[in-house]
């Protein structure tokens, strides 16, 4: 193993959300979200809040540390990061960038956090209302092409046609983070089953994405706090070890929504990456028991988890049925609170919080000993990030 | 010279940049030329527009007018707006278009035809030059239509 690596050296010791809300719902302001979503993930873990050091989060989080660490009382404000990129690609890159620090020894405890209250801002899947546009947004919005699922449906439609997959691999991803969301009071889509006639029978929002394809929108706040190996166990939970990361994108991939320009189009970006993933942590994909997959869109998702190793394009049919992607006995559980379509929007920050759950064995869909779980984020945009977390017996 | 639009009135309009990046592109579609960069000293095509030709890190890309042809590369039909324009467009296509003439270059833009219509990957398609004279500012947008489909 190099010596430059993150593998066993930093645990998440604390996550903590606030109750997640629909959009425009939330009942506090963004940054009291955020806050008490920090206050969670500490009392989770048993930290002092003035002990945090460090802040880390991604997509311009509108709260920033000095705000944050003044308002909570931080004795001392020693890494203050921004993961570059919108949408959700940056959630395992915050992690990493977290991990980094305090193995580089810039910082001892830092909170990774996501806030959002898209009711009291803008929302994601609105166009812009700008009367002139320059640039990318110009080639690309006066053809009606100017939300995500839209910018993105492309991708997948391309990725589908070249594989020969159809329909229900999209369908039996949508209906894992359903199925899953069931058993998770947490989850907006909690008592709100899917079943396969009405994901059938859904409307188009863009092809080939259906209603059920795409993520939801909410308001809420999410934290986690890590801090290095050697001081984890003091703590109150069990560490889930970071095993490896990694952030980024191939060769000249393009920002949306100039990614139609990408040399590699029909990819959700990962290719480049799982390499670097697996060789940091030492795995292989087929010792991965549980995986969370960041859903802006399914269609990202199948195309992360055959960049990540788990099947061919051409097996991609055969393995997305829903019996293969749900705990406790799936081949490969997938996205086990409900993720970004069922569980809350909360940019994928749930999703590394309930990656660590699973390394906890506190996961409401619990797969027996999920030793290795891996957290992967945003597929489809640039940069995009993933990571590996792991038990103490994986070290 | 005018043609009917794909899309309602409404959107925003495209303008270049105050650095004048990408003028050239906008003025040969309001005078029906469809262009694109290239490396003058590698031929190496280039799009999106940009300050530097990215293999020779050189910032002398020409505009070169291209034939107004391609092919769909991939596509999808919109059926939910997102914008208080589009309200009643719905449903409307959006198609990638490769030239392969070009170095396999990609542009976005709407097929033009029924909005209903089977598309397919691989299918030849050429430019409609979609003028927009009465706009403030005027504007020019480059639609694809099948090859063949008519004037």
């Amino acid at each position: 193993m190099s010596e430059r690596s993150l593998r066993g050296r930093v645990a998440v010791v604390g996550v903590g959300e606030t109750a997640y809300y629909r959009h425009g719902h939330a009942p506090e302001p963004e940054v009291v979200l955020c806050l008490k979503a920090i206050l969670a993930a500490c009392e989770d873990a048993g930290v002092d809040p003035a002990a945090i050091d460090g802040f880390a989060s991604y997509s311009n989080d509108r709260n920033d540390p000095p705000t944050l660490a003044t308002a909570l009382g931080v004795r001392e404000l020693r890494f203050s990061n921004m993961q570059w990129g919108g949408g959700g690609g940056g959630g395992a890159g915050a992690m990493a960038n977290a991990a980094a620090a305090i193995v580089g020894g810039l910082a001892d405890c830092v909170v990774v956090y996501r806030a959002l209250a898209q009711g009291q801002f803008g929302r994601f899947g609105q166009g812009p209302q700008a009367s002139t546009l320059t640039g990318d947004l110009a080639l690309s919005v006066p053809y009606g092409q100017m939300s995500p699922a839209q910018w993105y449906a492309p991708k997948a439609m391309r990725f589908m046609y070249e594989h020969g997959i159809g329909q229900e691999a999209l369908r039996a991803i949508a209906l894992a983070s359903y199925h899953h969301a069931q058993s998770n009071p947490r989850a907006v889509m909690y008592g709100r089953p899917l079943t396969e006639e009405a994901y059938d029978h859904s409307r188009w929002i863009t092809e080939p994405f259906h209603l059920y394809d795409c993520c939801m929108e909410n308001d809420g706040a999410a934290a986690l706090i890590l801090v290095s190996a050697e001081r984890a166990k003091a703590f109150s939970q069990a560490p889930a070890y970071v095993l490896g990361a990694a952030i980024g994108a191939g060769y000249r991939v393009h920002s949306t929504p100039a990614g139609f320009g990408t040399p590699d189009y029909a990819s959700s970006h990962f290719k480049t990456l799982a390499p670097r993933l697996y060789a940091m942590a030492g795995v292989r994909p087929a010792d991965v028991d549980v995986v969370q997959c960041y859903e802006n869109f399914t269609g990202g998702v199948l195309m992360a988890l055959v960049e990540h190793g788990f099947f061919a394009p051409e097996e991609a049919t055969d393995f997305l049925k829903l019996e293969n992607l749900i705990a406790p006995a799936g081949r490969l559980p997938l996205n086990t609170s409900g993720g970004n379509l069922a569980e809350c929007y909360m940019h994928g920050l749930e999703l590394q919080i309930e990656a660590v759950r699973q390394v906890r064995r506190q996961s409401t869909s619990q797969v027996p000993d999920a030793d290795v779980s891996l957290a992967v984020a945003g597929p489809m945009v640039t940069p995009v990030s993933t990571i590996l977390f792991g038990s103490e017996a994986t070290l | 010279m005018t043609s009917e639009s794909y899309l309602p009135p409404g959107l925003p309009i495209p303008v270049p940049e105050r650095n004048g990046l990408s003028a050239p592109y906008w003025q040969g579609l309001r005078e029906g030329v469809l262009k694109v960069q290239r490396n003058s000293a590698t031929g190496t095509w280039q799009w999106p527009p940009q300050w530097i030709a990215h293999d020779t890190r050189t910032f002398d890309l020409e505009w070169v007018e291209v034939e107004p042809r391609g092919r769909i590369f991939s596509w999808t039909r919109v059926w939910h707006p997102v914008h208080p324009a589009l309200r009643d467009a719905c449903p409307y296509i959006v198609v990638v278009v490769e030239l392969p003439h070009a170095g396999g270059v990609r542009m976005l833009g709407n097929l033009v035809g029924d909005p209903r219509q089977e598309v397919a990957i691989g299918a030849a398609v050429e430019t409609v030059f979609e003028h927009h004279p009465d706009a403030q500012p005027p504007f020019t947008l480059a639609q694809w239509r099948l090859a063949g489909s008519g004037a």
